[in-house]
């Protein structure tokens, strides 16, 4: 049967040519950016933990920078007190709920009205509607960010994609975003912008509505016990925070579950042992598994 | 060898330890895996934080009357009691009622014209009238339930009819004289 | 292996219940005494395995139903509840969500144990038939869960798989509208999809107790493909000695989908289903779930529209025709040496459709897509015709439990019990 084997040759042929060429991971297209680099999270990784630090410093800069446009709707003020997160006081966080105004009604009469937020509430929208968020911004959306570090992703390509089940890299999403934030440059030489477009390298398709937003010194961090900033006020440093910010918002409860992973982790490999052994033990008796026999 | 000679002896073997250790451990398992599905029954955060305490404005409640507001989904009531009727509950025989509690344990000392209670009837649960002006009062110018007819006095208590206990009052302070905070 | 039942009550309850409705004697006689072939590997334990995720996946389900909100406007919010405000919710939602992915490993393995062996072969062709149906539902109940969510994939996923019905002459266009509930996808599918994904596992369960019926009245497979002769040389009873196995084999499944749980949640799934489903924009690359990217392929692998629906179809329906397409009188394919050949290509053939059913519908793409469905169906309607008229096989043992205990003085072996055990004394 030598068409059979011949059949059996071009089909392994085929396999080998086609993986090495191609990258089978179902992610966002990259046509036309470039793969971000991987960077070093505090939360990488089966023990990794969010720095709650990196997290206030990541709430100060989405506050002062993001919130004008973007909405993280999902998020509420009371998120930032609980365990796993930016871990604000109570306090603090009735404080900074109540630097906003939120819309609330109707009153007796029948209006609606504007008080200051409270913790249980939402972190609340700069715009009204998606209509009033293009016309402010040359018909562009600004999107909500509440989940956008689990909405962004890139190919990895072959063989990253099966190393990333065993390495647990799943990162992609904030490093595109930290690359991003920061991946503005001038457009090639023969391109022509239209206003409102900007250059990114990392963005497929590399034209981007958003402005670079980030820059040195902007913002001003908390200073250490020598009087200067723990981290440096650079556009880098602003990304990777607002970007850990981010990747808290979308799973908050990151923490508790790398923890209790573990734990059932554990357990199910012990358990999985000691039936092992039962299994061994029970099927002993029988002649063929015994251990006079083979 | 060891093992047959300890099973003659009828001491527990190896093999038993092997079996009860695996057997533990799943019971341990099982219960662990029952665990989230149990908890996720509970009130979740949400419905944990639009419970959180609220501040209520005495101000606008002029004397003899009474408001009503929702706080966790139960509906409760606040009055301005006059003082005929503060006098009409403190003068009642403790012992004739079906649920004895002196009107003073009721509301806060040097605030005692202020009754806040839960407006559901303890019954089954309909809301007594008396609150607002027009609303029958009862027998004992306090609420009636028109549901099965229990009359409760100017201190929210069971005097006739089927509910068993008072009107309950939900933990309150006061952040000031014209301000309370309800939980 | 369905004769009289030996079952005698020892409980004063169990009597009692007994005579009134004999539940006791069929849980003993089909999970206790019943005879299981001594010589069984672990790919028989997935049975086990995918009634437990079944379970699992209908009591995530439930749950989670306690806290969804099945309606467009709120669907995708609802979910983001679950996860951030519902206790434990992040671990139901991830549970349920990848639960239905290796739901789908564990039943392509069970599928392929079966293709194998040979395990369609008659007299077991009903229990592979109910099989395919069980399938089939699964997928169903699959694409419709992952509606639930609302989000870009969600909604754009069905809006193209529905739209495939359009290509049906005649009545295509009316089906398509009585899927949706209106002129496009929107709340009253999702409305649709949500009741239907909640009472679609209720109906695989009732398959699923067909399904195992006809499994206990053959008896099971075993690898060498020869049949059970004496039960008492070739079978060994169900309790404790398949009951332990499959403990073993599902707590070993249950830790690698743990893994996936709590350390690559979202590993299986894709990007875009955590952007709200938009109408006016449409993702750049629409995939389905990775356990559909195979059939995907052979969908977009023919250029005409119901050519295209109708060759995804048969890619799915041939299944059930395999016990009369394959025309050899040996099962196992341990003993076919060519036909295993010829089923290892055929493997790399799935994977390789799965790939591509990820790219998009571009060339070189196509083309190769075309390829492999082309040998996918020459799997079924080429290879295993043929072989099995001209293959020779290897020698079969006599029994299995020659092919087991052949090498026991004598060939005599027996079952629990005997001389040759190291056990002095034995429980039960």
């Amino acid at each position: 049967m030598k068409s059979v084997r011949f059949t059996l040759a071009a089909a392994a042929a085929f396999v080998v040519v086609v993986i090495a060429a191609g990258s089978p991971a179902p992610a966002l297209a990259a046509a036309g950016g470039v793969k971000p680099p991987e960077h070093n999270w505090s939360f990488d990784g089966p023990f990794g933990t969010f720095d709650r630090a990196q997290l206030q410093r990541g709430y100060r800069v989405y506050r002062e920078v993001c919130s004008a446009c973007h909405a993280m709707s999902l998020v509420r003020f009371r998120n930032l007190a609980q365990t796993g997160g930016p871990e604000f006081t109570q306090a603090q966080v009735a404080a900074l709920a109540a630097e906003f105004k939120v819309p609330d009604g109707p009153n007796d009469q029948g209006e609606m009205f504007e008080r200051p937020a409270r913790p249980s509430d939402a972190f609340p929208r700069p715009f009204p509607n998606e209509q009033a968020a293009r016309a402010a911004n040359n018909g562009a959306y600004p999107y909500d960010l509440s989940v956008m570090a689990k909405a962004r992703n890139y190919e990895r390509g072959f063989p990253l994609f099966l190393l990333d089940i065993v390495t647990q890299y799943q990162e992609g999403g904030p490093d595109y975003i930290k690359a991003l934030l920061t991946g503005y440059t001038e457009p090639p030489a023969g391109v022509e912008l239209q206003p409102g477009q900007n250059w990114n390298v990392y963005k497929p398709g590399n034209v981007f509505a958003m402005p670079n937003m980030l820059n040195d010194g902007q913002i001003e961090y908390p200073k250490g016990a020598d009087g200067r900033p723990q981290v440096p006020e650079t556009a880098q440093q602003y990304a990777a925070d607002v970007t850990a910010f981010l990747t808290w918002a979308a799973e908050p409860h990151m923490e508790q579950r790398k923890r209790i992973g573990f734990m059932v982790l554990s357990f199910l490999i012990i358990f999985a042992g000691l039936l092992y052994f039962t299994k061994k033990r029970i099927w002993s008796r029988l002649p063929e598994h015994s251990p006079g026999h083979t | 060898m060891a093992e047959a000679k300890s099973m003659q002896a009828g001491e527990p073997t190896r093999r038993d330890m092997l079996f009860l250790a695996t057997g533990a451990l799943g019971a341990v398992g099982a219960i662990g895996l029952a665990v989230p599905f149990v908890r996720q029954l509970a009130p979740n955060a949400q419905t944990i934080a639009a419970g959180a305490p609220i501040e209520v404005d005495l101000a606008p409640i002029a004397e003899g009357q009474g408001i009503k507001l929702f706080w966790r989904g139960k509906l409760i009531f606040v009055r301005n009691r006059t003082k005929a009727e503060i006098e009409q509950a403190a003068k009642v025989n403790l012992a004739s009622l079906p649920d004895p509690q002196a009107d003073s344990e009721r509301v806060k000392a040097g605030q005692e014209q202020w009754l806040v209670l839960y407006g559901s009837c303890t019954h089954l649960g309909c809301i007594p009238g008396g609150s607002a002006a027009g609303e029958v009062r009862g027998e004992f110018n306090g609420w009636f339930c028109p549901c099965h007819g229990s009359h409760y006095d100017t201190s929210g208590r069971i005097r006739k009819g089927p509910a068993p206990v008072n009107l309950p009052v939900p933990p309150y302070a006061f952040l000031s004289d014209s301000k309370i905070r309800i939980g | 292996m369905s004769g009289p039942s030996t079952y005698v009550p020892k409980l004063g309850i169990a009597k009692w219940l007994d005579a009134r409705l004999p539940l006791p004697r069929l849980m003993h006689d089909s999970f206790v005494v019943y005879p299981v072939p001594r010589n069984l590997n672990y790919f028989w334990t997935f049975g086990g395995i995918l009634m437990l995720m079944l379970v699992a996946q209908i009591i995530t389900g439930v749950v989670l139903a306690m806290h969804y909100t099945p309606h467009s406007t709120m669907a995708f919010n609802s979910v983001e509840s679950i996860m951030r405000d519902v206790e434990y919710g992040w671990l139901l939602r991830y549970m349920h969500a990848n639960g239905a992915s290796f739901f789908f490993i564990a039943v392509y393995l069970h599928i392929f144990r079966g293709l194998y062996y040979g395990s369609y072969k008659a007299p077991r062709e009903v229990l592979w038939i109910l099989g395919c149906i069980i399938f089939l539902l699964m997928m169903a109940t699959a694409f419709m869960g992952y509606v639930l969510p609302w989000g870009q994939m969600s909604f754009w996923g069905a809006t193209v798989i529905t739209n495939l019905f359009s290509a049906i002459p005649l009545v295509g266009e009316t089906i398509v509208t009585f899927l949706w509930g209106g002129y496009s996808v929107d709340n009253p599918t999702l409305t649709r999809f949500f009741s239907l994904h909640f009472l679609l596992p209720f109906m695989i369960f009732g398959v699923v107790i067909l399904h195992v019926w006809a499994l206990h009245v053959t008896g099971q497979n075993n690898p060498t493909g020869v049949e059970v002769k004496a039960v008492a040389k070739d079978t060994i009873p169900f309790t404790p000695y398949a009951t332990i196995k499959d403990a073993f084999a599902l707590v070993c499944f249950f830790a690698v989908f743990t893994y996936f749980i709590f350390y690559i949640p979202n590993y299986l799934g894709h990007a875009d289903n955590y952007i709200q489903a938009n109408p006016s924009v449409t993702p750049a690359h629409i995939v389905p779930e990775w356990y559909f990217l195979p059939f995907y392929a052979i969908l977009r692998a023919v250029p005409d529209k119901l050519g295209g629906v109708l060759l995804m179809g048969a890619a799915v329906v041939i299944l059930a025709f395999l016990p009369w397409l394959d025309t050899s009188r040996v099962r196992s394919m341990n003993y076919r040496p060519l036909a295993r050949q010829c089923f290892w290509v055929f493997v790399v053939v799935c994977i390789m459709l799965g790939w591509l059913g990820s790219r998009p519908a571009e060339q070189p793409y196509v083309f190769l897509s075309q390829v492999f469905t082309a040998l996918y169906f020459a799997y079924f309607l080429v290879a295993l015709p043929l072989l099995g008229l001209f293959e020779t096989p290897k020698k079969l043992p006599g029994s299995i439990a020659e092919s087991v205990l052949g090498k026991l003085r004598g060939g005599s072996g027996s079952i629990v019990g005997t001389a040759a055990t190291a056990e002095p004394n034995t429980k039960g």
